[in-house]
This record gives C-alpha cells, sequence and structure tokens, in this order.
C-alpha cells in the first residue's frame, strides 16, 4: 500500500455514489463499483465499502453542505437489488496492515458523525431508506442518519454480524449508537449484535433497531411523503445558492512536502516530524457576507480550513511514521482576527455558519489524531482565535518570551476571541479550555476576560494557555529536546497516552466511539482471534473457521 | 370440509417421527396448520380444491411402497412429515468434523447457519406451487393436470417437512421463519420469495414444464448436498424428498418430451422440414423447435443462478462445518475436508473471461453447477433424438453458462449462447433469437386452452407412453367439480 490515498476527488467523477438533488430533498444512492477499489486484491461486492468509497461519501457529504444548502433532507439508498450495504469489505480488512485498519476506521467513524451532526450544526437531516440487506458496516450508516425507515419484505433486515461472523466489533460507532443513540434495551442489543442475521420487520421497530418499518409495496412511496414531510416541517433557512468546492491549490514536494495557498507541510523524516504552518491571510477580509459568499471557496477561513483538513488526512494515511506533528502559524493576527469576526458577527449566515461548523470538525480531527501533537508560538504566529484553538487542542505547547537575537519579527502574542468560547466544541461536549481547566472552572473565566487582548507570554502563562514559555537561551535546546525525546517513545504508548489524556471529563456518544468502541477494536485487529494467521478474519471467505485462543483476557 | 379444530394428528398427518408423542413440536405444528391450509385454499382456483385427483400419498418410508394412489381432494391430502430411515452409525460425511457421530440436535455454532439453509430451501417449495397456481385452467389434458396438482402438493409437503424441521429444532426463532414462509409470497411486492427463480413467473405449461425440468433439477442438486449433511434430521428429512423430486422431473422432461414429439409429429405430417420456418410450424398449432429452444435457454440460466456465485463463502463455510456436502459426497474420491484441492472456476481478468484454479472448498457452489449441467443434459440428448427420428435438421443444445446471468462473474456483461462476449448492441439485435419475446409468449398463451375430457390431449402436446399407476390412456385422473 505505497500509493498515495488522496482525500481530494473529482465530484463529477464518482465511481460509488449517485447523487440527485430536488429541491429540498437529495438521493444519496449507495451503487458501489465492485471493480472500484482503492488497491487490489479484493472486489467490493454488495455494496461493500474501502476508504475509497467513503472518501466519496465524505466529499459528498461535504459538498451537500456548501453547495446544496438549499437541501433539508438526504435520503440514503442502495441501487442493488436486495441489499443496502454489506459494510466495510471483509477481504480489504483481512489484507489491510493493522495501521490501515485504524486509520480506515478513524475516517470512516469522521464522516459517520459528520452526516450525522449535520442536522444539528446546519438543518440538513439524513434518513436511510433500507431495502435489503443492512448490515455491519450498512447498519451503521444507516445508524448515522437520524432516522432509518425498513422494508417489511419479510427479508430485509439490519444486522451487526461482526462478532459472530469475523471476531471483531461493529466499529464504526455500531455498538455504540445502538444503546446511547437508539437506546436500545443492553439484554436486547446483546441479542442483536451476536445475531448474524440480524433482526427484521417489526421487531426491528420494537427494539428501536429503526424508526419506521414500511410495508414493501408502499415502501417507495411512504418513503417519498415522509421525506417530503420532514423537509416542509423543517426549521433550515431556505438558501438558494451554495458555493461550488473549488479544487484546492496544492503541490507535492518530492521530500514529501506539500505547499498550499496557505497552509505548508515540510517533513523532517531523520526526527520523524511534520511541520505544519498554517498562514495568516495575505488580503483584507471581505466587507461582508455577500463578498465572502462571491469569494466562495476562495474566502480565506474557508480555503484554510479546507487545506488543513486536507493535510491532516494526508499525514494521517500517508506519512505514518511522522510520529510529531509540529504546528506553526505565522501571519498577522489583526488580519486575521478581521477574517474570523467577520464569520463570527454573522454565525446565522448559513456561509459563515458552514465555514465554523467545517473548523468545528476539523478540529475536531485534530484531537482525534494519533500523533504527538505540538504548537509552537513563535514570534510573528497568529495564534488567535479558532487558529488560538490548536494550543489547546495540542499535547503541548511552548511559547517565545522576549525579543530572540536576530528576529524581527513581531513579538509572539495570542490572542483569545469567542470563537474560544463555545463556537467549536470537543467531542466531549466541552470546550478546549473548559475541557484544558476541567479542575479549575475559575481558569476558564478568567481567560474569557482577557478575551481581545495579545497575551505576550508571561500573560499566556500566568493564565495556563501553554505549557511552557521560553526566551532565548532557553528555546533551542529545549524544543529540540522535548522532541528528540518524543521521537524516542513508542509509538503505541504515545497513542495511548495522548487519547487518554486529551479527553478530560464526561463521555459522550462521540468520545465513546473514539475510545471505548475504538480501543477495544484496535486491541481485538491485533489479537490473534481475528487477525492470526488462523483468526476469523484472516479465514473468513475460506470456510474453515477462525480458531480461537478460549482464554478470556 | 377439514375439522380445523380438533385435527386428529396421527391419522391427518402421517408421519415416521412420532408426532403424537411430541407434544412440544405438536402444538407448534396445531398453531401452524390453519394458516398452511388458508394459504392452499386460497391459492388454487376453489373449484379445483373441490375436484377429486388422482395423487399419490406418501405413507411410509419404504423404498418398495411408500406411496399409495388413490383420489383425494387437494386441501384433504395428507401432508406428512417424513424421514428416510435413520443409519445406525452415521458419520458427518465431511468438512471439519468428518467421522464424528452424526449430530442429532442442533450444534449451537452453526444454528444460524443450519437455520439459514432450511430457511431457504423451504422458501422456494411454496414458491414453485405459487408461481403454477393457474395453470389448472389451462391444463393440456386431465393426465398433466393431475401432474400439475401431484408436483404441487408434493412441493406443499416439502414444505411441511423444511417447517417440521424448524419447529423442531429451532425454537422461537424457528417458528418465526416458519410462519415467514407462509408471509412471503412468489413475485408479490409486497414480500417476495428469497430467491429470483422464484419470483419469475409460471405462465404456461411449457415454462412449466421447463420449469420442473431445469429449477426442479436444482432443486434436486441442492437436496442432494442437504442429504450429506452431518445434521442427521435434516440428511433424513432431504433423503426422503428426493424420492418425490424424481417425479418433478419427470414430469418436466416427458412434457417437453412430448412438446417435441407433437411438433415434429405435425411437422412431418404437413411436410414441412425447415424447422425455421416458424409461422407455417405454428399454423399447425405446436410450438416450432427455435421457440422451445429459446424457453430452454431461459429457464436454464435462470436456474443456473440459483447457485449463487461461483466462489462462495457461505457455501465453504456450510461444508467445513458438515452442513452441507457435493452431489454423492460419498463417491468422490478425495478427504471430503478439501484441504489442499483446488477447483477451476470462471473469473475475469481485463475484461476477459478466463478459467483459473481456486481453493475447492471456497468452490463448492461452482463444483455443484457443473453437477447439475452435466445432470441437466441428459434429457437433451433424449430429446435430439426425438427431433433426429422424425429427420429434421434441428438440435437443442444447453446455451454457454456466461449467457444471460444474473448472478456471478457474468452478471452485467453480454454474452451470446456460445459463450462469445459482444457488445450491448449485438446483444440487442440478437436477443429475441435466444430469449423468449413477448410474440412468443402471446402464440404459446394463444394455444393453451384447457382440455378436459379423459383421454384428449391439446394440440401441442403428444399423449404419454405410459399413464400413472399404468392406468390406460382414458383414465379420469381428475374428477373435475363444476360448480
Amino acid at each position: 500500500m505505497t500509493k498515495r490515498i488522496d482525500f481530494q476527488v473529482d465530484a463529477a467523477a464518482y465511481k460509488h455514489w449517485r447523487v440527485s438533488y430536488e429541491g429540498p430533498v437529495a438521493e444519496l444512492v449507495m451503487d458501489v463499483d465492485e471493480n472500484g477499489g482503492l488497491f487490489d486484491g479484493y472486489l467490493l461486492k454488495m455494496n461493500s465499502y474501502d476508504l475509497g468509497v467513503d472518501i466519496e461519501l465524505s466529499d459528498i457529504v461535504q459538498r451537500m453542505r456548501f453547495e446544496h444548502p438549499e437541501v433539508k433532507v438526504v435520503v440514503m439508498k442502495s441501487a442493488k437489488d436486495r441489499i443496502f450495504c454489506a459494510g466495510a469489505n471483509i477481504r480489504m480488512l483481512g489484507a489491510a496492515a493493522h495501521s490501515h485498519k485504524v486509520n480506515f476506521c478513524k475516517f470512516t467513524n469522521e464522516t459517520r458523525n459528520t452526516f450525522e451532526a449535520a442536522e444539528a450544526d446546519s438543518g440538513q437531516k439524513y434518513v436511510a431508506a433500507v431495502k435489503g440487506a443492512c448490515a455491519g458496516g450498512g447498519y451503521e450508516l444507516a445508524l448515522a442518519c437520524n432516522h432509518i425507515f425498513l422494508t417489511d419484505d419479510s427479508a430485509s433486515a439490519v444486522s451487526l454480524p461482526e462478532v459472530p461472523l469475523l471476531a471483531v466489533l461493529p466499529g464504526t460507532g455500531g455498538l455504540t449508537r445502538v444503546t446511547d443513540k437508539r437506546k436500545v434495551r443492553r439484554d436486547r442489543a446483546d441479542v442483536f449484535c451476536s445475531t448474524e442475521e440480524g433482526v427484521r420487520g417489526k421487531r426491528a421497530q420494537q427494539w428501536n433497531l429503526v424508526d419506521e418499518v414500511i410495508s414493501n409495496a408502499k415502501f417507495d412511496t411512504v418513503v417519498a411523503e415522509r421525506v417530503a414531510q420532514m423537509a416542509a416541517d423543517s426549521s433550515k433557512q431556505d438558501v438558494a445558492q451554495g458555493i461550488a468546492l473549488t479544487p484546492l491549490d496544492r503541490r507535492f514536494g518530492e521530500d514529501g512536502s506539500v505547499t498550499y495557498s496557505s497552509v505548508e507541510v515540510a517533513v523532517d523524516r531523520a526526527g520523524r516530524k511534520a511541520v505544519i504552518t498554517l498562514h495568516g491571510p495575505k488580503e483584507d477580509a471581505p466587507a461582508d457576507m455577500d463578498a465572502f459568499t462571491a469569494q466562495g471557496a476562495e474566502a480565506y477561513m474557508l480555503r484554510l480550513a479546507r487545506e488543513f483538513d486536507d493535510a491532516i488526512l494526508h499525514l494521517r494515511l500517508n506519512e505514518m511514521e511522522l510520529g510529531l506533528w509540529e504546528i506553526q502559524t505565522q501571519g498577522d493576527p489583526e488580519a486575521y482576527a478581521a477574517h474570523e469576526a467577520l464569520l463570527l458577527e454573522n454565525a446565522d449566515h448559513w456561509l459563515a455558519n458552514e465555514v465554523l461548523m467545517l473548523w468545528k470538525r476539523v478540529l475536531k480531527r485534530v484531537d482525534v489524531t494519533s500523533r504527538s501533537l505540538v504548537a509552537l508560538v513563535e514570534h510573528g504566529s497568529c495564534y488567535t482565535g479558532l487558529l488560538a484553538e490548536l494550543l489547546f487542542a495540542v499535547d503541548r505547547s511552548y511559547m517565545m518570551e522576549d525579543e530572540f537575537e536576530g528576529d524581527n519579527r513581531p513579538i509572539a502574542a495570542i490572542t483569545l476571541t469567542q470563537a474560544n468560547f463555545g463556537t467549536v466544541p470537543m467531542g466531549n461536549d466541552l470546550t478546549r479550555l473548559e475541557t484544558r481547566f476541567y479542575g479549575t472552572p475559575e481558569a476558564v473565566v478568567a481567560a474569557k476576560d482577557a478575551m481581545g487582548a495579545a497575551l505576550e507570554a508571561e500573560e499566556a502563562d500566568a493564565l495556563g494557555l501553554v505549557t511552557e514559555i521560553l526566551d532565548d537561551i532557553d528555546w533551542e535546546d529545549e524544543i529540540r529536546i522535548f522532541m528528540e525525546e518524543r521521537a524516542s517513545f513508542s509509538p503505541d504508548a504515545m497513542t495511548g497516552m495522548e487519547a487518554n489524556l486529551r479527553f478530560a471529563g464526561p463521555e459522550t456518544m462521540e468520545t465513546r466511539i473514539f475510545g471505548r468502541l475504538t480501543a477495544w477494536q484496535n486491541w481485538i485487529f491485533n489479537r490473534p482471534n481475528a487477525v492470526g494467521a488462523e483468526g476469523a478474519l484472516q479465514r473468513y471467505g475460506t470456510g474453515v473457521r477462525g480458531a480461537f485462543d478460549m482464554e478470556r483476557v | 370440509m377439514l375439522d380445523l379444530i380438533n385435527v386428529s394428528y396421527d391419522t391427518q398427518i402421517p408421519n415416521n417421527v412420532g408426532l403424537s408423542e411430541d407434544r412440544k413440536v405438536l402444538k407448534a405444528l396445531e398453531k401452524w396448520h390453519p394458516g398452511y391450509i388458508n394459504w392452499w385454499n386460497k391459492l388454487i382456483p376453489q373449484n379445483f380444491q373441490e375436484s377429486m385427483v388422482y395423487l399419490r400419498t406418501a405413507v411410509s418410508v419404504d423404498p418398495k411402497g411408500w406411496a399409495k394412489f388413490d383420489y383425494v381432494k387437494m386441501p384433504e391430502y395428507r401432508w406428512g412429515v417424513l424421514l428416510a430411515p435413520a443409519v445406525e452409525d452415521r458419520r458427518i460425511p465431511m468438512g471439519e468434523h468428518k467421522g464424528d457421530l452424526a449430530w442429532q440436535e442442533v450444534p449451537g455454532e452453526y444454528r444460524n447457519m443450519l437455520k439459514r439453509l432450511i430457511v431457504i430451501q423451504g422458501d422456494t417449495e411454496p414458491g414453485s406451487v405459487e408461481q403454477q397456481r393457474f395453470l389448472g385452467l389451462t391444463a393440456p389434458s386431465l393426465y398433466d393436470m393431475r401432474n400439475l396438482f401431484q408436483v404441487n402438493v408434493e412441493e406443499g409437503r416439502h414444505l411441511w417437512a423444511m417447517v417440521y424441521l424448524l419447529q423442531k429444532y429451532f425454537g422461537k426463532d424457528g417458528r418465526e421463519e416458519a410462519d415467514e414462509m407462509l408471509i412471503r409470497s412468489s413475485g408479490s411486492e409486497e414480500a417476495p420469495r428469497m430467491l429470483g427463480a422464484f419470483n419469475e413467473e409460471t405462465p404456461d405449461w411449457l415454462s412449466f414444464f421447463m420449469f420442473t425440468y431445469f429449477t426442479d433439477r436444482d432443486g434436486k442438486m441442492q437436496l442432494e448436498s442437504l442429504a450429506q449433511s452431518g445434521f442427521d434430521p435434516l440428511s433424513r428429512t432431504c433423503r426422503f424428498m428426493l424420492t418425490e423430486e424424481a417425479h418433478h422431473m419427470f414430469v418436466g422432461e416427458t412434457g417437453v418430451s412430448r412438446t417435441i414429439q407433437a411438433t415434429v409429429e405435425a411437422m412431418n405430417k404437413a411436410g414441412i422440414t425447415d424447422p425455421y420456418d416458424v409461422n407455417k410450424i405454428r399454423d399447425l398449432g405446436v410450438i416450432d423447435l427455435p421457440t422451445i429452444q429459446k424457453k430452454l435457454n431461459l429457464h436454464y440460466t435462470l436456474s443456473l443462478d440459483l447457485f449463487g456465485q461461483e466462489v462462495s463463502t457461505n457455501a465453504a463455510n456450510a461444508f467445513n462445518a458438515g452442513i452441507k456436502g457435493r452431489y454423492l459426497e460419498a463417491r468422490i474420491d478425495d478427504d471430503h475436508q478439501l484441504k489442499d484441492d483446488t477447483y477451476t472456476v470462471w473469473d475475469f481478468e481485463d475484461g476477459k473471461a478466463v478459467q483459473k484454479e481456486v481453493p475447492a472448498l471456497t468452490a463448492i457452489n461452482m463444483r455443484l453447477r457443473d453437477d447439475y449441467t452435466r445432470d441437466a443434459s441428459g434429457g437433451i440428448r433424449r430429446w435430439n433424438k426425438i427431433i433426429e427420428k422424425a429427420n429434421i435438421d434441428f438440435a437443442l443444445k444447453l446455451p454457454h453458462e456466461a449467457f444471460h446471468r444474473k448472478i456471478g462473474v457474468f452478471a452485467g456483461k453480454t454474452f451470446d449462447p456460445d459463450g462469445e462476449m459482444i457488445s450491448g448492441a449485438a446483444y440487442d439485435a440478437k436477443v429475441n433469437d435466444w430469449l423468449p419475446t413477448h410474440a412468443d409468449g402471446d402464440f404459446i398463451q394463444s394455444l393453451m386452452k384447457p382440455v378436459y375430457e379423459p383421454g384428449k390431449f391439446a394440440s401441442w402436446i403428444a399423449p404419454p407412453k405410459v399413464g400413472i399407476d399404468n392406468k390406460p390412456g382414458d383414465f379420469e385422473y381428475v374428477k373435475l367439480h363444476m360448480a
């Protein structure tokens, strides 16, 4: 798996999905091309999916928000006869490296979360119209929709067969959404998750595995009626015209570096480090949201978010040995603040809202990235508002204190804005500052009082906004030592430690998916019972059952 | 009328499974029985329900005399639960448990797999009855009508056999599945039968014969493989069902033979030698041979689809688990575990159909399909003999397995009947020569006029050589109730 996985796709040439738009309703039809797998060695039969299928879905979901704001209800269905979706392709999973499986699951989870949240974030409601077998990852797709219709044809069933069939978990939110979202009684959930063939018809509704069971002959008509009603009842504001998400300005260097219009990724292979620099705006902020809308995908705040998002995904999937990400910003903090302020002040404008919600998602991606993250607040940086949020997402942050010899960049300062106090909560539903100061809520109040001020090192340190402030004398050495030490630790221990420390406070469905469910899944993905030569995942398809080590651990 | 409340099961249901002793299953069957009768009564047109039909009823499992013939009204047919005699010390014939004692109870780990197989098999049985429900109205003779009803009641009995297994061995789930069998219905928009071929119409008698020849033969192959099952009650059930299934294929093969016979006789009599002189031949009130070939193409290919994907995980799992074997497993000279064997299957590489070796365990379906094709070619030879004897230059043949497929590696691509991959346009241009058209259907339908007089036959079909139960040619196989 050496080829570069690209997260930018040509919207005119989806291989696996068809989207059609009719007024406030969009149909999202899954029609996986079985020969269109991302890698060789497996066929995507029966609407099973691999990362490539999900990258397209993610793109569609993103475009639905920006390009089709007129859409209020998205109906997910299948073009295949008697199959809704068979879930993640098992041969792909069986052949994939552990790291690919983990990243695949993370990305698919993020995509599910995105369309699930689209209703709360933007008033775009995803519903699933399930005909045929809806198994494993297929049911997980439906579960992430906020309404599930199931046909009552005495054959169509929803199921999570991973445990009995493959000795792994329904790891794309399945176990979590069954109990936390659909609130299925736990003993029924136990029956459901250990029954390969799943549950169909009335019982699926009684157990709340689906919302509505509809007679097969009337299915399409009733779904269309219900969807039209949902669209009519929607409180989403009417927007006539979206904006086009044009291709990113992106160039790859031979050394692995990536250059975007406002984001730069430099690679230090010896140090196993990527340096991601986010640049401040070159142009003035648009005068108003009309001007912003006219700029469309070129508008700085949107462009920066998309580029950063792409850089994150690229590094995650294609640069797995770069275990440390150094985050940098460079630019004029006030110019940046003006761009951000336009969005915050017009948060009820559909596009401002979409851009802010995109930032929310991108920052969440940072939160769940299994890399050691360090932010350097150097002179000339622009850690303001959403960019300052990065300081609270990373594992450690270091800030330059006072003037540095031979460095004539403006003195390093951090500026908090309204964006740090509720606009972009983490998966645990707290702000990053609330999470940071979980035991000292008064520190959040103090930080809020300092909102708008350019906080230089000493003040930032006093408010607890950075890990350490270092002057000209110590900076270079301390940073070097931190990075060398970090690069020497076991990547596994780092991933585990960071993932635990980043999410203080209450559990939500989201943290349970990325924490509990994912961690157990990744453990199972390492155990011989699943992935050993005689494990269930390896043996799937051979006709020979997995041989299990029967010791309970 | 049936007494639905106080059904005496010892007398109403011939059985060799000690039903009267088995309170649990008896209770379950009692609950299921009215629904079944209701299904039957709603299905078959009323005047046939009231008619006396000369049917054979299975009364024992003794190979020498398992059936007796008598007039019976179909709703009063004694649908029995009959298992082939137990074989002492029977061992599991294949898979990872090979050599272990056969299971008399369902092994927990294979419960779902077994249930699924039984449900799929069971679902086909009532499906075919539903497909054939109106054929009585156009029967070409009382002899044929009787054969149709015989096939129907026996498919009904096969449903009973599967339902018995579900109710006896699969608890609450099994009872629910048994109920679902009566809810799904062939061609229904609401809840269709599980397999495609059982949702296709059987619009005319030639289709019926083709269906019983080709599709029931798939049933035979499936039953043969389930008869190998390490789950002994399933094995015994299927072994007995096979004795009945043979008659269904006989009806199919002789039905087509007699159709061909009538055609070539009429052609000879009219002095027509060119089998493609379709209009002239049709004017004789018989079905031309090219149309028979088209019907054959359709039914054979639909039946091939019933074997599923060439390379199949489910089939491999079932074999290895010892749940479902191969055709004539005991006669195959190998380890019966397929540890290192390979088998040749079709696949697609670079847009070309190629044959390649895959682990034999995963190619169980393909192997069964190959066995099926061999088994099905026997009748074709016999049909061609009839044509040859009449000195007509025409030979029926099985189309290539790539032609007209909806399941497996060939699905979604266009092939001609010789297996050449062709463009969609080339396919469209010729498809009317290969598969029955609506016009062909109209013509066949125009011949479908009932003949209810004993000993008389419709123009398009010749009388049988021998009667059922050795009855004479003018025997009244069905005493029609004319209300």
